[in-house]
């Protein structure tokens, strides 16, 4: 970190000290407003609603501390459990919902102890600088003289004018001190939070047992899909070609001693029709486990398929080893399905594949220089990548101003396996 | 003329083999995996290899790795690659030793057994045979320099990165062999490529010129 760094990262955590203060404040009426909801509940049942609307502005004020909490350093889950399906609000399951929650619980017991390390160590944060500042200003100086008592730093009281100059360089000591000290003061305050805010260990394994179903029952459906889409293509395509074929030549058959001439004609179609069948066949497996990936793995299918498209594609992998298979496949539909958006959504004109491995990491980066502008709901394409890597716990992000360029970001958790026999080979 | 041929599917090397002597060849070794296949082919040295990409053990692309190992033994070795599947990938890994004698055909071409042993033929004859799909695919990429060429101009181009003769291309054009050489000509000039009399140096200009 150079030193322009050291004092943009340092100013931004005075910054934060500043908002802290503020923030802290505001957990004390939510504290009470939790207090007067929770009372209210057995009168007139108004609590019914008002706890929940409560609950909701905590809950708020949580996410705002976990999100102040990432930006530090220290990334906190949201801990909630998800909300029951035909709960309304103001109706008794809504309340017990969050009422039973146990994270509801430990949001609250954090409010009244976290407003004070708040207000502590953002108070602490913003007293170095602003003394520091003061010194430097020479502001003591000032008063001394209209006072006749006053001191600061070190020396007090001042006696002499020199002494009086004497804060500036005391006040720049100081400011660096306290503009040191606020990035350590913020990430004490994020590591506070934590203890309170972060799931427990059941919460987290609830919330893991949660996105497993869901993504398990996405894998599931996106593979019955994928097999009906199979099923049908076979039974459609070179099965039906397969059925004529054996009539044709059966017909053949029959004739070649009469009309040799009608039944050579027979055999020629059979030909083509076997010829056929066989590229229904050869784009079926591309799609299903394209062969080149067997062969070559994920580096050489993905050079293979920026050959393959009409825009130019520069390939730049570093992959010590070879993918588990089912890894290999998922990570390489994925790019398949950026670079196919790339070139048909985005207009680009030239595209670029990354492929790396960070030890336990596999990152996948396809980028374009077309018009951008893309969005992550709008494409059945993109959602499609999301489900594929959700199945490995992988991830997407992308990004896509208007106007380009657009860079999709994958990353999959994954281990390399055996080491690569195959040679590689240059940009395709 | 002596051919080695592996393959691992039974039925296919059984038929290619059927296929081969019927039209003259002599199978001197036939064998059905990887490790196999280079010693085999530095001891027959035959006038024609006929390689399937993927063989056991590994069911990668042995095969191809064979091949390429054998012409790095034995340059100019004639080897036929045969495969399920085209790549313009493995294109261009066969024909980076510019040596010539290499074909690079989809299985599927042996149906039109005229067709399939001219090929073989020709690679025999240190020409060369690359699958139309290869070309095609080739040429529907990046089409900012191809597209200064005629329609015609681009079908001459793919018949000729095929390995296909002045007269075999005029042939199947229905036009003269003067209006090929025209054709190529013009097409030469256009890619900025130096002319060439030899089939087989034209073929590797134009896929390199495809590749690059």
């Amino acid at each position: 970190m150079d030193s322009r760094d050291w004092i943009r990262d340092g100013a931004r955590a005075v910054a934060g000290g500043l908002l802290a203060v503020p923030l802290a404040v505001v957990n004390i009426p939510l504290f009470v407003l939790f207090a007067v909801g929770l009372v209210l509940t057995p009168v007139l049942g108004i609590g019914l609603l008002a706890l929940p609307l409560v609950t909701m502005l905590i809950r708020a004020r949580a996410d705002l501390a976990r999100r102040l909490a990432a930006g530090r350093g220290v990334p906190i889950s949201r801990p909630y459990r998800p909300r029951p399906d035909g709960v309304v609000l103001g109706g008794l399951r809504y309340y017990q919902w969050l009422i039973t929650d146990p994270a509801t619980w430990r949001d609250v017991a954090w409010l009244l102890p976290g407003a004070v390390a708040g207000l502590v160590l953002g108070m602490l944060s913003l007293a170095l600088p602003v003394y520091g500042f003061e010194g430097i200003l020479l502001i003591p100086l000032w008063i001394w003289l209209g006072t006749d008592s006053y001191g600061y730093g070190m020396i007090w009281p001042i006696e002499t004018v020199g002494e009086g100059f004497l804060s500036l360089p005391q006040g720049a000591v100081i400011l660096s001190i306290g503009v040191a000290a606020a990035p350590y003061l913020r990430r004490f305050d994020a590591l506070f939070s934590r203890l309170f805010l972060a799931p427990t260990r059941a919460a987290e394994l609830r919330l893991r047992v949660s996105q497993l179903t869901v993504t398990r029952a996405d894998t599931v459906d996106a593979q019955a899909a994928e097999l009906r889409r199979i099923e049908r293509d076979l039974h459609d395509g070179a099965q039906a070609r397969l059925v004529a074929l054996g009539m044709t030549i059966g017909l053949a058959e029959e004739i070649v001693d009469a009309d040799p001439v009608t039944a050579r004609k027979l055999l020629a179609e059979a030909r083509e029709s076997s010829s056929a069948a066989l590229v229904e066949l050869r784009h079926l497996v591309r799609g299903i486990h394209p062969p080149v990936l067997a062969e070559r793995g994920l580096e050489g299918a993905v050079r293979a398929l920026a050959m393959a498209l009409p825009i130019p594609v520069t390939v730049t992998t570093e992959l010590p080893g070879r993918l588990d298979t089912p890894v290999e496949s998922a990570a390489y539909f994925a790019v398949a399905e950026a670079l196919a958006n790339a070139v048909r959504h985005g207009a680009a004109g030239n595209g670029a594949v990354e492929l790396w491995h960070t030890g336990r990491t596999l990152v996948m980066r396809v980028s374009d220089d077309g018009r951008g502008g893309a969005d992550p709901s709008g494409g059945t394409g993109l959602r499609g990548i999301e489900r594929r890597l959700a199945a490995f716990d992988g991830t997407m992000s992308l990004s896509s101003p208007p106007g380009g360029p657009t860079v999709v970001t994958m990353e999959l958790p994954c281990a390399l396996s055996s080491p690569k026999t195959s040679p590689s080979s240059g940009t395709g | 003329m002596r051919v080695v041929l592996a393959e691992d599917l039974a039925l296919l090397r059984d038929g290619l083999t059927r296929l081969l002597e019927a039209f003259d060849f002599q199978v001197v070794a036939a064998v059905d995996n990887g490790p196999s296949l280079l010693p085999a082919l530095l001891e027959h040295r035959p006038d024609v290899a006929v390689v399937d990409v993927r063989l056991p053990p590994t069911f990668t692309d042995e095969g191809l790795q064979a091949a390429i190992e054998a012409r790095q033994k034995v340059p100019g070795m004639p080897v036929l690659v045969l495969s399920q599947h085209v790549e313009p990938l493995y294109a261009r890994e066969l024909l980076t030793d510019r040596a010539g004698g290499v074909g690079y055909l989809l299985k599927d071409r042996v149906a039109n057994v005229a067709q399939f042993v001219d090929a073989v033929r020709r690679v025999a004859g240190g020409g060369t045979a690359m699958d139309p799909e290869v070309v095609s695919q080739l040429l529907a990429r990046h089409s900012s320099p191809l597209s200064g060429l005629t329609t015609r101009e681009r079908e001459v181009l793919s018949l000729m990165a095929e390995g296909r003769s002045n007269g075999a291309i005029a042939t199947k054009l229905f036009v003269g062999e003067k209006a090929v050489s025209k054709h190529i000509s013009s097409i030469f000039t256009k890619l900025d490529l130096p002319p060439s009399d030899d089939d087989h140096r034209r073929v590797l200009a134009v896929l390199t010129y495809l590749n690059a």
